[in-house]
């Protein structure tokens, strides 16, 4: 048991917490000037990504040494730096940043696997001739992941989430010349949108009750103590609390950006990317934002608990959770499951990986939902590691099978890929939960114990555990057809060059060290982030119930290594004859083979529907609207004759006509004027002749 | 005979008739100088007109009506003189001396 | 009315007439030099004798020769249309409408003029005096238009012979 000491909060921002913008702001300032060198500059590009990216590595070790001082000398570190980016009438627009445990450890993850993969690049992607071009857009995501970690303001994190997705959706399209690329692109930033909908009217929801963008901002903020009370006490709909609302709609958001269901559909296609995006952006960072934010709003989702979860210890038998929590649970629970059967089923060395992210994604948030905070962020740190070197171990593979991807196709790679083979050995049993040894199995296991002490809700802990005999049979199955066997593909397989497996290497120590934070007899990461002392002590390893979950989720892996072999080790069947499970078992096979049917579900309802509509819009527009501009333009056309006739035969007519008449008025006066002198003879005496009658006449007597 | 009313009516008739015929020859024959003849018949009964006007009417020994009689015939003689100068001009130029092909002033 | 008016009034309407249907030009000079001679015997008849031999001086010895000789160096020949004008009947009418507002006006107010037949005792003293007496003016003024008329008339005749041709 641990001592309830209660931290001293640190709030005051130190030195290094005033340049922690730096951090995500030097690789995109990289990523600024790489944009506009030209594609043969490639040892500047990479040198500028790689070289920014390691001075936010250095400045986020010393932030994360910081924070380490500040937690081994008991204080709560929480530093913020706000400021207001601008006013209008009474309310702010806030922008600020935050250093406490949880974006400590999460900066220095990004940095680090961010670095070793960008090294990785310059050996894959030696090749291609959009080198610069790729540099620049990795550098773009790096800083925009560091910026969603370290926001203070929820305004700001959404922003560098946004940046986050554009980012994905440059990099998933990289190959853009292929149309299944471009379309994988486009899906991911659709299907990614529909969940930052709901983030944002969380957002706005937020703003509106608390009228502060701000996280933390000395009491004020929206996740301090005084918010969450006034929040808890709103109803929103459906017996929700407005807390539980928000947290919802923020979740939503999330599931989208991690894969959960059913909005999982993007990120098996977004495997048409290079294989170091897939590793670095669908593997360790980017889909682990989701679970990041949830983490970061989690006071606001557990808010209305009697006992607040992010403080409890382990083994506390607490029950209570909130309404917005248990959704968060069953949601990431049945993901797990729903992509591990998938993933059985695949035979794209990429895809199955794809899918063991989804299903690992749904662990984390069943972890965040069940055990807190510390729970879902310590299985995401080792996922990163060991999802990272899968995918990099994946794309080695893939380079020295010149391009294939088929797994069927490949085969007795532990003889001519040795060092990929080792690595990627410990990688999956880091994946699958192999005991005691490996990173993966300290995490997992805390996922399962939080789930068997939740209590009430028993069905997560069931759907957890067959999710990890399905891990453990389908990795099986993957390196069994990849490394053991015979070779079945067509030209001969060659190790990577040296840059591709010293990374290799480095990740995989890691896959294994970082276990050792997170044992029972030492859980030095729970009590970082939950900012209580932590103690080595064996006695931590007499937890009632404790021994008996071990076993019981080593007995599950066993099951599953086991069962897996049987059916696939060592054999090497030829890519033409079905599974062993497809001959067996059809009617289960093929189900899984097509994904559960969910991309043809969405294509049979939303996309049919789109189309739909798109069709009806444009029938409107040039049936209905085209005809009434084609109506409108023939009667303009009409009153255009009927004024051209007015013009021509009443107005010129009567013009023309009076024109002509004076004419021939001046005509007929001009005859007057003959030029003969008799007639002018004539007009005078015509004249005087009738002056003199009118003279005569008038002086008549 | 019937008598007129007076016998300067008569010689006032006279000098209408006269100037009638004057005018109608002026404005009827077609040849130039013939115009020139209506108009020196209608400078004559206007004569006629002061001369009779001079005997018949009141104060006589005036004069008046002579005197004007006599500058009239003195004028009739430069205008006459004048205008045939003219005609035989326009003759040089147009070679005719009919009235209606001489229009070059019409318009 | 005497007989003697009536033939010298026929002698001269006759000889205007005359002047005006006749289609030589030299015989139409000719009949209006006969209605000349008419009217200064028609002066004389009035006891105008000045202004009767002041007539036939002037206007048979001179403008007559004048227009026989504009007849001489003219030389029309009788035009093919004929020697009328084209609308002579609306001269006739015009010349018969004036006649009938002069007659008119001669038989509707010959009754308010007072006349007296004594003949006057003028002498050709007395129009000599009065030329110079009363109407010096006038005789001034006609002299220099006589010279004007003569010096124009010779210029208007003349310039076209050098200018002109």
């Amino acid at each position: 048991m641990q001592e309830a000491i209660t931290f001293a909060p640190l709030t005051a921002p130190s030195s290094i917490a005033r340049i922690l913008w730096l951090i995500p702001a030097l690789p995109m300032f990289a990523a600024g000037i790489i944009a506009f060198l030209k594609q043969p500059h490639r040892k500047v590009s990479a040198a500028l990504a790689i070289g920014s990216l390691f001075i936010s590595l250095l400045l986020s070790l010393v932030a994360f040494a910081h924070v380490l001082a500040g937690w081994s000398h008991h204080s709560a570190v929480r530093e913020t730096v706000n400021f207001t980016w601008f006013r209008f009438g009474s309310s702010t627009v806030d922008l600020g940043w935050v250093l406490d445990p949880l974006a400590a450890i999460m900066i220095v993850m990004v940095c680090f696997v961010g670095l070793l993969i960008f090294i990785y690049s310059t050996g894959y992607m030696a090749h291609d001739e959009n080198f610069t071009r790729f540099f620049c857009f990795l550098s773009l995501f790096a800083g925009a992941m560091l910026g969603v970690v370290i926001a203070n303001s929820i305004l700001l994190l959404f922003m560098c989430w946004e940046l986050v997705g554009l980012t994905s959706y440059l990099l998933i399209g990289f190959w853009y010349q292929k149309p299944s690329a471009a379309a994988a692109a486009k899906k991911a930033f659709l299907t990614t949108r529909v969940g930052d909908i709901f983030f944002l009217l969380g957002i706005v929801w937020l703003f509106a009750q608390t009228g502060t963008l701000l996280f933390y901002d000395s009491g004020a903020g929206s996740l301090e103590a005084s918010a969450l009370a006034s929040l808890v006490t709103q109803h929103a709909a459906f017996g929700l609390t407005a807390t539980g609302a928000i947290g919802l709609l923020i979740f939503a958001g999330a599931a989208g950006k991690s894969g959960q269901l059913p909005l999982h559909v993007w990120l098996p296609d977004a495997m048409e990317g290079p294989t170091p995006v897939s590793a670095l952006i669908h593997a360790a960072t980017m889909v682990a934002a989701g679970v990041y934010l949830v983490a970061r709003v989690y006071p606001l989702i557990s808010a209305g608990a009697p006992a607040v979860h992010a403080s409890v210890p382990l083994g506390n038998n607490s029950t209570s959770t909130t309404a917005a929590l248990i959704v968060v649970t069953w949601v990431g629970a049945i993901t797990a499951v729903f992509a591990a059967l998938i993933a059985v089923a695949q035979d794209d060395i990429k895809r199955i990986l794809a899918y063991s992210t989804i299903s690992q994604l749904g662990y984390m948030m069943a972890g965040l939902g069940l055990g807190g905070v510390a729970v879902g962020m310590f299985h995401l740190i080792t996922h990163a590691f060991f999802k990272a070197l899968l995918f990099l171990g994946a794309g080695s593979v893939i380079h020295g099978c010149h391009e294939e991807q088929d797994v069927r196709r490949m085969g007795g790679l532990r003889v001519d890929m040795p060092l990929t083979f080792a690595t990627y050995a410990v990688g999956m049993l880091a994946l699958c939960g192999f005991p005691f040894v490996f990173s993966g199995f300290w995490s997992k296991d805390g996922i399962l114990e939080a789930a068997h002490q939740s209590g009430a809700i028993q069905g997560p802990f069931y759907l957890l555990a067959f999710g990890a005999l399905l891990t453990a049979f389908y990795m099986t199955r993957q390196v069994s057809y990849v490394f053991f066997g015979h070779w079945r593909g067509h030209a001969h397989a060659h190790e990577s060059p040296r840059v591709m497996t010293i990374p290799l290497a480095i990740l995989a120590f890691f896959a294994v060290a970082l276990g050792a934070i997170g044992t029972p007899a030492w859980p030095w990461f729970r009590a970082f982030l939950n900012g209580i002392p932590a103690k080595f002590a064996l006695s931590g390893f007499s937890e009632p119930g404790l021994w008996l979950l071990i076993l019981t989720s080593s007995v599950i892996v066993f099951l599953g290594l086991g069962f897996g072999w049987r059916l696939y080790g060592n054999k090497s069947p030829k890519p033409e004859t079905p599974d062993v499970l497809e001959a067996s078992v059809p009617w289960l096979w093929t189900p899984l083979r097509h994904r559960l049917y969910v991309d043809e579900f969405y294509g049979a309802t939303f996309i049919a529907f789109y189309y739909w509509w798109a069709r009806v819009a444009d029938w409107l527009d040039r049936r209905l609207w085209g005809g009434i501009v084609g109506l409108v333009a023939w009667l303009f056309g009409l009153w255009a004759q009927l004024n051209r006739l007015l013009d021509t035969y009443w107005v010129d007519g009567a013009f023309d006509k009076t024109c002509e008449e004076i004419s021939s008025g001046g005509g007929l006066l001009a005859r007057v004027e003959s030029g003969r002198v008799q007639g002018y003879l004539r007009y005078l005496a015509v004249g005087v002749v009738v002056l003199a009658a009118i003279l005569l006449w008038s002086f008549r007597p | 005979m019937t008598a007129f009313p007076s016998p300067l009516a008569g010689y006032l008739l006279v000098a209408a008739l006269l100037f009638a015929i004057g005018l109608a020859g002026a404005l009827v024959r077609r040849n130039a100088i013939l115009v020139l003849i209506g108009i020196e018949l209608m400078l004559n009964a206007a004569n006629l007109n002061l001369i009779a006007f001079w005997r018949y009417g009141p104060n006589p020994q005036l004069l008046t009506g002579l005197m004007f009689a006599i500058f009239s015939i003195a004028v009739a003689a430069a205008e006459a003189a004048v205008g045939l100068g003219l005609v035989i001009s326009i003759y040089r130029h147009a070679h005719t001396t009919d009235l209606d092909h001489i229009s070059r002033m019409k318009g | 009315m005497t007989i003697v008016f009536y033939l010298l009034a026929a002698l001269t309407l006759a000889g205007a007439l005359a002047a005006f249907l006749l289609r030589h030009l030299i015989h139409a000079a000719l009949a209006v030099t006969v209605s000349f001679a008419g009217l200064a015997l028609l002066f004389l008849s009035l006891d105008a004798q000045f202004a009767g031999f002041a007539q036939i001086l002037i206007y048979i010895g001179a403008v007559a020769i004048l227009v026989v000789f504009a007849i001489l160096l003219t030389r029309a020949d009788i035009p093919k249309e004929g020697v009328f004008s084209r609308s002579w009947l609306v001269g006739l009418i015009i010349a018969a409408g004036v006649f009938a507002v002069l007659g008119w006006a001669v038989l509707e107010s010959i009754g308010g003029i007072p006349q007296q037949n004594l003949a006057p005792a003028i002498s050709v003293h007395d129009i000599g005096s009065a030329l110079v007496g009363r109407y010096v003016l006038p005789l001034e003024i006609v002299a220099l238009l006589l010279t004007s008329a003569t010096i124009g008339a010779v210029i208007v005749a003349m310039h076209e012979r050098e200018g002109g041709k």
